[in-house]
């Protein structure tokens, strides 16, 4: 894939809005046929990209199925592992799981999977909510550099990246999702 | 919500936040309400680390708050009773810290009867230090839960900001180290404050020193305010007769329906708690749940006790 520049010299579109949209149909397109109970279902995206993937793969999913699909959020921001390490202030967000999740399938989403360890603090968030009766891990990108036992079950893209390269989903235009990687000053 | 500069090692008082130190508390409280409302109501975040509770003065909403806050970050909670501590025994406030200190703890959080007591302690040892009422000077904690609560009900006074906002703040600033606090908090968060009371109970230079307009007609003071916080008539701080009578207070001062009335449309009600019904405030008034927050302050506190400890031992953990 041929990358286009933007206004930032240290960072490139990895994938276009038109991209990043066809992938997420192709997602949607792959989970489909493994839906034996759509009734069960239940789409929590993390915060803050995972959010914004969950609901436009719950978009297509719905469509697909002719019925609604209850969503929540997670904000992982209190599960973190590394308190200390981290700037002294992480954005903070909302967790909303309003329904109850006990005996329901979650399809986990996020929009980059890389470490593991925001899977990890988001699968403890979601036990203190209740017993899933199974959860399964969708994501926008898997940039590899796995440091936890933890892969996808449904991965848009694999791209492979440079520890130092931030991948992360960007509102280029309002509703128009792109895929962008940066990448420090050298 | 943003992400906002947090990087103090201790919270002694609002006179020198800024209104982005603030927000970060505000926005990690508004998010940690929700733990609160759980079935499990508890998360892993401050695992492993050690909070004192280290109160000098009576207190059992703010020492159970900060409790209740610590544990819900499990964190591990010691409360310490001063009653039964070497400080009976003739130990020295430091000496007491350096105690403390040596059993490595990552945030002691002190309550003092005497003002300026947690900024000396701050000056001459390593732990993280949360001031949680010293004297009449601050507490900055009841500040910033004022502030998440005002800042709920903004929408419903068509607001999305705190610049503009009129809040009353009435009875006995003198020796409310609650009213200094919410006073500066607000200043620094672009409000406009009023000190409503007779003048025996307004601090000197009040305008002068927290930007504070004084009012001694409790109806002019009420006179379109946004938000109106009455404070508690606080007898054990008064050694001299300040009032003729609490009667009497009540019958000037106390905050009534038909004074309520003054104030702006949607104005709601305040108060740090414990109340003095009939003394600063009419039952009629505290427990009109269209109108009184009080519960909700309470509440509030849980949560803006938890965002604290987290943005403290998110500072190099506490250490």
């Amino acid at each position: 894939m041929s990358a286009i520049p933007a206004r930032d010299a240290r960072e490139e579109i990895l994938l276009s809005a038109s991209e990043t949209r066809a992938l997420i149909q192709q997602m949607a397109d792959r989970i489909l046929p493994d839906l034996a109970r759509p009734e069960n279902l239940v789409v929590v995206g993390i915060r803050r990209g995972g959010a914004v993937v969950a609901g436009l793969l719950r978009d297509r999913l719905q469509a697909a199925l002719g019925r609604q699909i209850p969503m929540g959020f997670l904000d992982i921001t209190f599960y973190r592992d590394d308190l200390r390490t981290i700037a002294p202030n992480p954005v903070v967000g909302a967790t909303d799981l309003t329904m109850t999740i006990d005996g329901r399938r979650i399809l986990l989403v996020d929009d980059v999977l890389f470490t593991g360890r925001t899977i990890r603090a988001a699968l403890n968030a979601l036990f203190d909510y209740g017993r899933p009766e199974c959860v399964e891990l969708a994501v926008l990108v898997d940039r590899g550099g796995r440091q936890l036992p933890i892969q996808p079950d449904c991965a848009g893209r694999v791209i492979e990246a440079g520890t130092r390269e931030t991948i992360k989903l960007a509102e280029r235009e309002k509703g128009e999702w792109t895929v962008v990687c940066r990448r420090p000053e050298a | 919500m943003g992400s906002h500069l947090w990087n103090r090692k201790h919270l002694l008082g609002m006179a020198d936040l800024s209104r982005e130190e603030i927000q970060s508390i505000l926005d990690a409280a508004a998010s940690l309400r929700e733990v609160n409302r759980r079935e499990i109501k508890k998360v892993p975040t401050l695992r492993g680390k050690t909070v004192i509770n280290l109160f000098f003065e009576n207190s059992t909403r703010t020492r159970t708050s900060f409790e209740l806050a610590g544990k819900r970050m499990s964190a591990d909670v010691i409360n310490m009773s001063v009653a039964s501590s070497s400080v009976k025994k003739g130990e020295t406030l430091i000496d007491t810290l350096a105690t403390l200190q040596a059993m490595n703890p990552d945030v002691v959080v002190i309550r003092h009867p005497e003002s300026g007591a947690q900024e000396f302690l701050a000056r001459h040892l390593d732990t993280a230090i949360v001031n949680a009422g010293d004297g009449r000077h601050e507490h900055p904690t009841q500040a910033l839960l004022d502030l998440l609560t005002i800042h709920d009900h903004l929408p419903l006074l068509d607001r999305s900001g705190f610049e503009g906002l009129v809040v009353a703040v009435c009875g006995d600033s003198l020796h409310s180290r609650v009213a200094r606090s919410i006073a500066l908090g607000l200043r620094a968060m672009g409000g406009e404050v009023r000190f409503v009371g007779p003048p025996g109970l307004i601090p000197p230079k009040a305008e002068e020193a927290f930007g504070a307009r004084v009012y001694h007609d409790m109806e002019e003071g009420l006179d379109g305010a946004h938000v109106v916080m009455a404070l508690r008539l606080q007898l054990e701080r008064m050694t001299v007769g300040f009032i003729p009578s609490v009667r009497e207070y009540f019958a000037f001062w106390g905050l009534t329906r038909a004074r309520l009335a003054r104030a702006a449309p949607g104005a709601f009600v305040m108060h740090p708690g414990p109340i003095n019904r009939g003394v600063e405030i009419s039952s009629e008034v505290a427990d009109d749940r269209e109108r009184s927050v009080i519960l909700e302050q309470v509440a509030n506190g849980l949560a803006v006790r938890m965002a604290v400890l987290y943005r403290l031992c998110g500072v190099g953990g506490g250490r």
